[in-house]
């Protein structure tokens, strides 16, 4: 990213909310208001505000249990918050459906259900193809260039349950690809890949946000966070900081987000603050 | 007998019943095969367990009214009713409590079934003569079925049918990844409630023929059996219609042939055959196949590991190993390569000196993970590709 979009973002961020939702800015991907959502009486997320501008790439990072996750899936209407609002580009969840692509977690559905990798591929089409539209040669080429697009052309009629966890996770991708969404929301797509599919995703994330595209993923390994996000939002039960990388991520606020739970040779190692050793160990 | 049952040759009515129970079959299993895809197979027995009540209640009532007990629509009314209550108290013991689904499912199961046995019991107690042959509901008799019921029962299958046409899509994506699906707008719970509604329809449709006790094992036993055939979600759904199709039409025409026989336990044994035969021969998950699968596996590997032993001149310790080697002309049994042996030997080595190029070179990452040591590099790689990562192997090795 050059210094001009660097320095655009930092000015967006200082506008107010009220500036930013004038005609002439387009209204931000991801607004997130007083949010908190509870499992029981435990509060996962408690009064979260979050703002994504469009066109970024933002890491939810914090701590396991932080509720990085829960906080994914109640932008999704995955589960249900106590309080708080959520709006999507401006505009409430129902209307924005089309526009929002889910690569949930891979561990998260059974790999061993009857289909190939084309048909989980398709499930992004569903919602265009309704409920009788059959499937035609265009869909099935569509499918097949996104599968091209992670690397698995040569996978579209292997069994699910015989792909590794790094072709799985490109397997979802590809359906998110499929659904051709402007804003992408992924849960831990790093998670448990080799290193050639961490690369391979990594490269469709960055071309899904040339073509001016939102990516929120949620992040667990810090010593990426720097050459895959220019956005954090570090949470731990409470929203810790936000901003840009350059300037959110901070060896001060990971302290604050993980606690005691970060060595401090990790973070000196992490060289947080650009400036190495600056604001390490004390 | 058995011939003419099974050609259709015992009349109009038995052909009826017997055209009735096969669209049944068809609904029940491909209904029953959505349901073991959300993998809430289980459900499916609390659902008609719990219609007993509701037809010894309906029963009771359409006497009382001065009717005629056994009104088919009528009891499957009753039996709709009181599984459909038995559906919502289990969705609400799991919500508000924190009982587990099987937990909710055993309770409302049982207690539903206990009170349905109390009122059969009040039923035989209350004018005797008229509710003779109520009982075939729990196993299923098409003894005594009218023509009208195999129509209903026909009709009632092919309208289930038409409505899983309709809804397949959106049950089969809440089946593999019901969250995805709810991010793209689809409905969880009503597609769920469908489903089983669905259930709910066949084992109704099932009481008279089936019978309620064994109805989840016509919606169960062909889905299972169907997975063993296919990988695919779609293919499978087909073939579990036809297995139910086939074990119900089975079962119809047999106990056409025997009335005093209870036809639900031989449409079951008739499932449960299908199931058999087809754990032993199916090619895709089949008993056969997955032995033939793994003996063949071992091959390879063994073949592999005996060739780069050759090829490096280490001694072959594995008896197996050898014997492989031997019968296939690549060694002989002192352990010495044949000639044929020795250029498979020496292919084997430079395909693994390729692979170890390939791995090396990051700009290859995402076919490098395909690496298992047993692939051939011609599988993945074009010949210009390998040619091009032979000038960067460090040595290059001729095929001998």
């Amino acid at each position: 990213m050059g210094p001009d979009a660097a320095s655009r973002q930092r000015i967006e961020l200082a506008l107010s909310d009220r500036q930013r939702q004038s005609a002439a800015t387009p209204p931000p991907a991801l607004a997130v208001s007083g949010l908190t959502v509870a499992y029981g009486e435990k509060p996962a997320v408690f009064s979260v505000d979050m703002t994504v501008a469009q066109g970024t790439m933002t890491a939810i990072v914090g701590p396991n249990g932080a509720g990085k996750s829960t906080l994914l899936k109640a932008v999704l209407g995955l589960v249900k918050p106590l309080s708080g609002e959520v709006r999507l580009f401006d505009l409430p969840l129902s209307r924005v459906r089309d526009r929002l692509a889910y690569v949930p977690q891979r561990a998260s559905v059974d790999w061993d259900f009857p289909a190939r990798v084309i048909d989980v591929v398709l499930m992004g089409l569903h919602r265009e193809l309704g409920l009788l539209r059959r499937v035609r040669p265009e869909h099935l080429d569509r499918a097949r260039a996104c599968l091209a697009r992670v690397g698995m052309e040569d996978f579209a009629t292997r069994q699910i349950g015989q792909l590794s966890g790094g072709q799985q996770q490109r397997v979802f991708l590809a359906r998110a690809l499929a659904q051709s969404a402007d804003l992408y929301l992924l849960d831990e797509p790093f998670a448990g890949v080799d290193a050639a599919t961490e690369k391979a995703i990594i490269a469709v994330l960055k071309d899904l946000q040339a073509e001016g595209r939102t990516i929120v993923a949620v992040h667990h390994d810090l010593s990426t966070v720097r050459a895959y996000f220019d956005h954090l939002f570090l949470i731990n039960t409470r929203a810790i900081a936000a901003g840009p990388v350059s300037e959110a991520f901070t060896s001060a606020n990971l302290q604050r987000a993980y606690g005691g739970r970060l060595g401090e040779a990790q973070v000196a190692g992490m060289q947080v603050d650009g400036l190495q050793g600056h604001d390490g160990p004390r | 007998m058995i011939w003419q049952a099974l050609t259709l040759q015992l009349g109009y009515n038995a052909t009826l019943v017997a055209i009735g129970a096969t669209l049944l079959g068809i609904a029940s299993g491909v209904t029953g095969s959505f349901l073991f895809l959300r993998k809430r197979a289980l459900v499916s027995d609390a659902v008609s367990h719990a219609t007993l009540p509701g037809i010894a209640l309906a029963f009771i009532v359409m006497v009382a009214l001065g009717g005629e007990g056994r009104f088919l629509p009528g009891l499957m009314l009753g039996a709709a009713l009181s599984s459909g209550l038995g559906l919502v108290v289990i969705g609400w013991m799991i919500r508000n409590t924190r009982l587990t689904e099987d937990a909710a499912i055993g309770a409302v199961l049982s207690v539903f079934f206990g009170a349905g046995i109390v009122l059969m019991t009040v039923i035989q107690s209350m004018q005797s003569g008229r509710q003779a042959g109520l009982e075939s509901v729990l196993l299923g008799s098409t003894a005594g079925m009218l023509r009208a019921d195999a129509l209903v029962i026909g009709a009632g299958g092919a309208l289930v049918l038409l409505a899983v046409l309709i809804l397949r899509r959106p049950m089969l994506a809440v089946g593999f990844d019901p969250d995805h699906a709810a991010v793209t707008g689809l409905n969880v719970a009503r597609t769920d409630l469908a489903m089983m509604g669905l259930v709910m329809a066949v084992t109704v449709l099932g009481l008279t023929t089936v019978g309620l006790v064994l109805i989840v094992a016509l919606l169960i036993i062909p889905a299972v059996t169907a997975r063993l055939w296919t990988d695919r979600a779609e293919v499978m759904v087909g073939f579990a219609g036809i297995a139910g199709g086939l074990a119900a039409y089975f079962g119809a025409a047999f106990s056409a042939t025997a009335p005093g026989l209870p036809t639900g336990p031989i449409i079951v044994l008739a499932s449960f055959a299908l199931f058999a035969l087809s754990l032993a021969i199916a090619p895709t998950r089949g008993g056969l196949a997955s032995l033939l699968k793994q003996s063949r596996f071992r091959r390879r590997v063994h073949r592999r590991q005996g060739l780069l032993a050759l090829a490096l001149g280490q001694p072959i310790h594995e008896s197996f190993t050898l014997a492989l080697l031997c019968r296939e002309g690549l060694a002989r049994a002192d352990g010495e390569p044949t000639d044929t042996g020795r250029a498979a030997a020496a292919k084997a080595l430079l395909d693994e000196a390729r692979w170890a190029a390939l791995r090396a070179d990051p700009a290859h990452g995402l076919t490098a993970s395909r690496y298992d040591g047993l692939t051939p590099i011609e599988t993945v790689l074009t010949p210009d590709q390998i040619a091009e990562l032979d000038r960067h192997l460090p040595r290059p090795q001729k095929v001998t």
